[in-house]
């Protein structure tokens, strides 16, 4: 059938069973949302291009399914970047596609172009510019395919306002055959015997799990495996929900912020079974001092995470899930009892707590609330920095896909445009954005989105006027000197301020109104006693609601590792 | 140590700048990279020397692998190969000298292939030891320009280099 290229593209969607996309228009990419919006794929459009990447990436974190954003060319483009780099960091499937300015104007400085390609390229799986209409097809199906496949990511597709407008013949291809893409799925064999050999002879095992278990939907058999084995539990920030955060068998997360029995765990062990993780400097401290007595099996799709940070004693290239059912097949119980109550009384005796020691609501308590009233059943997303700490200490997740959180970037901004996406996959679910008051406000202008799709995701804004998690780092390793860290701080203070107290000046913004202005609900929690009825009535409302907790201003998140220290090595608080 | 890449892929605009951005993004250190068309004029070969260690050399590898317009890598450090590299030299050369310069192109097998009245360029292909030591001996005279291609490389005997010392991690 002949069309023109932007009609193509629309097309090539459906056949990808796309149902929605998230967007912003613009010039160079008119004729794609006028074609788009004939047919019924529905299309949110953000009040920003980096919203429109978060809202698709939590989509597809929450979904399973590729997230699609489109945008304009120039600074449509360029808005994108953040977004996409975020998800690439944290291997999530993405379609990103950007108008572009026509094929005989590229290179001319032309109104409105960027070189998105070339800004893009270190932080896209892949990426394509299309120079020719009949590329169309063949081009969206390789897209989706690499975007999906292997360690996932983002591809993204650069579409010349010419090129939309050509016509061309669709035909949709069955199937990809890109000679330079075959990730390896099924793990080598006799690695996976190896492996388990490691396994069997190993007194002090833990596993050490991540989001590649998520990715690749192996949930089950890892919690198969470690409960047919016996062998405890730890997960990355990126892996919470991999594995029941309520199964005994689970330590914690561990690194930096991880818990004493996670950490203790990995440093004295003597096998450390890696599964879809990577050994990120977050997770593993000082690497010299990093689990010195363990041998080390690493399962993973991608070879480069493999020997890259740690040194590796058996590799196993290949899909978690597919190598964990084959490790399950040899799989029996170990007798690593005394070890594994070692493990358990650490976990007893160094619990995750906090001192409910003033009047002031602690933002621990917060979160603990929200996972009480949900009982666990919501999708969490979170900003970063403290909030983003207690949101993985506080709620335990018992299913994957319900902690979605930017791990590998760390980018303030990232909750609340998520949880539109994980809103939007799953209209019926409980949706909470745990957010700080300073990456609530990257992203604000979301609101309208939310509201005006009536979408009922809460926002739980843990207030406590600092950029808490800099503040922390402030007040352990700079002498407290709060520079720049007070949201609060104006002309009229003191320069050098470290003592909030009564009379800082009035909080800005005042998210009561803000939330109103915007047609959402906005409520503000001022007294421990208030935090459960405001919650409940979040969680009934069918509007989009901002809860604005005002917390404790100088708490800090416990247990931590200090940056440069072994991950043993840490402050309790 | 220094290590040979060749390294097959797509060829498409941009595969270049890929590479390239890929290994300076990651702080590797590249010596010399050497591009053209293979006997597939839809695959560029692109032969590379990188130094490093072991380690360093497999998350190269692995790397590249990583990129989907690269088709295919091979080591030739760990198989026997022909390398060569090729030299323009420029050097200073009055009328007096001349003879001196050469002699020494003459030991070194290289060749003259311009002159002027205060110049001579040279041209000598070889390993890059050779290509190097000629221009030492030359370095006595003034050198005003050097271009170097960079090595290239080919497996010995039967083996091509897709199919020996394969490195698909
Ligand atoms: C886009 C971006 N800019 C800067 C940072 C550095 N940073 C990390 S945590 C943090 C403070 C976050 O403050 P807030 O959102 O109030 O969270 P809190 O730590 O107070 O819970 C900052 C500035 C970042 N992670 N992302
Ligand atoms: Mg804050």
């Amino acid at each position: 059938m002949r069309m023109p290229g932007a009609k193509m593209v629309v097309e090539a969607l459906k056949r990808e069973g796309v149902e929605v996309v998230f967007g912003y228009p613009g010039g160079t990419i008119m004729p794609f949302f006028d074609f788009l919006h004939r047919e019924d794929i529905r299309m949110i459009l953000n009040r920003h291009e980096q919203g429109a990447v978060h809202a698709a990436d939590g989509y597809a974190r929450a979904s399973g399914r590729v997230g699609v954003a489109v945008s304009t060319s120039g600074p449509g483009a360029t808005n994108l970047v953040t977004g996409i780099a975020t998800a690439n960091m944290d291997s999530i499937p993405l379609v990103l596609i950007t108008g572009q300015v026509p094929v005989d104007m590229i290179g001319n400085d032309a109104f409105q172009e960027a070189d998105i390609i070339g800004i893009s390229r270190p932080i896209t799986k892949h990426s394509y510019l299309v120079l020719d209409v009949e590329d169309i097809p063949r081009i969206v199906k390789e897209a989706f395919h690499i975007a999906r496949t292997g360690r996932p990511g983002p591809v993204l597709i650069d579409l010349p306002k010419d090129v939309s407008v050509a016509e061309g013949d669709f035909t949709y291809p069955e199937e990809v055959n890109i000679r330079g893409y075959k990730p390896i799925l099924n793990g080598n064999s006799q690695a996976i015997k190896r492996a388990m050999d490691f396994v069997r002879r190993s007194k002090k095992p833990v596993i050490y799990a991540g989001g590649g278990i998520i990715t690749s939907e192996a949930s089950a058999e890892l919690t198969a495996f470690a409960r047919k084995t016996g062998i405890p539990v730890t997960l990355t920030l990126m892996g919470l929900g991999a594995f029941p955060g309520t199964d005994p068998l689970f330590l914690g997360m561990l690194g930096m912020h991880g818990t004493v029995a996670a950490n203790q765990a990995v440093s004295e062990c003597d096998l450390i079974i890696a599964v879809g993780a990577r050994f990120d400097d977050r997770v593993t401290g000082r690497v010299s001092k990093f689990a010195t007595k363990a041998k080390v099996v690493h399962v993973d799709i991608d070879p480069v995470v493999i020997s890259k940070n740690v040194l590796v004693d058996v590799p196993v290239v290949g899909d978690a899930r597919e190598v964990l059912q084959e490790m399950l097949k040899l799989a029996e119980p170990l007798p690593i009892d005394s070890w594994r109550e070692e493990l358990m009384a650490w976990k007893r005796e160094n619990p995750l707590t906090y001192r409910q020691d003033c009047p002031v609501i602690k933002p621990q308590y917060v979160v603990e609330k929200i996972y009480e009233l949900t009982g666990g059943d919501a999708i969490i997303t979170t900003e970063v920095g403290q909030n983003q700490m207690w949101a993985a200490h506080y709620f335990l997740y018992d299913h994957p896909r319900t902690f979605l959180s930017s791990g590998g970037l760390g980018t303030m901004g990232y909750g609340f445009p998520a949880a539109i996406g994980a809103q939007v996959a799953f209209p019926d679910r409980v949706v909470f954005d745990i957010a700080g008051d300073g990456s609530i406000q990257m992203k604000i202008q979301e609101l309208a989105t939310a509201v005006l799709n009536e979408l009922p995701v809460n926002i739980a804004i843990l207030n406590n006027g600092y950029l808490g998690m800099v503040r922390q780092w402030q007040e352990f390793f700079f002498d407290k000197a709060y520079a720049f860290s007070c949201l609060g701080q104006r002309p009229s203070c003191p320069r050098h301020c470290n003592n909030p107290n009564g009379e800082c000046p009035p909080y800005v913004p005042d998210f009561v109104k803000l939330a109103e202005a915007y047609g959402a609900m906005g409520i503000r929690v001022e007294h421990p006693e208030d935090v459960e009825g405001a919650i409940r009535e979040a969680i009934q409302s069918p509007r989009t609601v901002i809860l604005e907790f005002l917390v404790t201003r100088e708490e800090n998140v416990f247990p931590m590792v200090q940056p440069g220290a072994g991950i043993n090595e840490i402050m309790i608080g | 140590m220094d290590y040979t890449l060749s390294v097959l892929v797509e060829n498409h605009p941009g595969v270049l700048a890929q590479i390239s951005g890929l290994l300076s993004g990651r702080g590797f250190n590249i010596r010399s990279i050497a591009a053209g068309e293979t006997e597939d004029s839809t695959i560029t070969r692109i032969i590379m020397v990188v130094a490093g260690d072991d380690r360093v050399i497999d998350q190269v590898k692995k790397q590249l692998d990583r990129l989907v317009v690269v088709i295919r890598i091979t080591d030739l450090s760990e198989i026997p190969s022909v390398d060569r590299e090729l030299a323009l030299v420029k050097v200073s050369s009055t009328i007096s000298r001349r003879a001196e310069v050469f002699q020494i192109v003459d030991v070194f097998r290289a060749k003259i292939v311009d002159i002027a009245h205060k110049s001579l360029t040279i041209e000598v292909t070889g390993v890059s030891e050779k290509v190097e030591a000629l221009i030492e001996m030359l370095t006595p005279f003034g050198i005003k320009e050097i271009v170097r291609t960079g090595k290239i490389s080919i497996a010995r005997g039967e083996a091509v280099a897709e199919k020996g010392g394969e490195s698909r991690a």
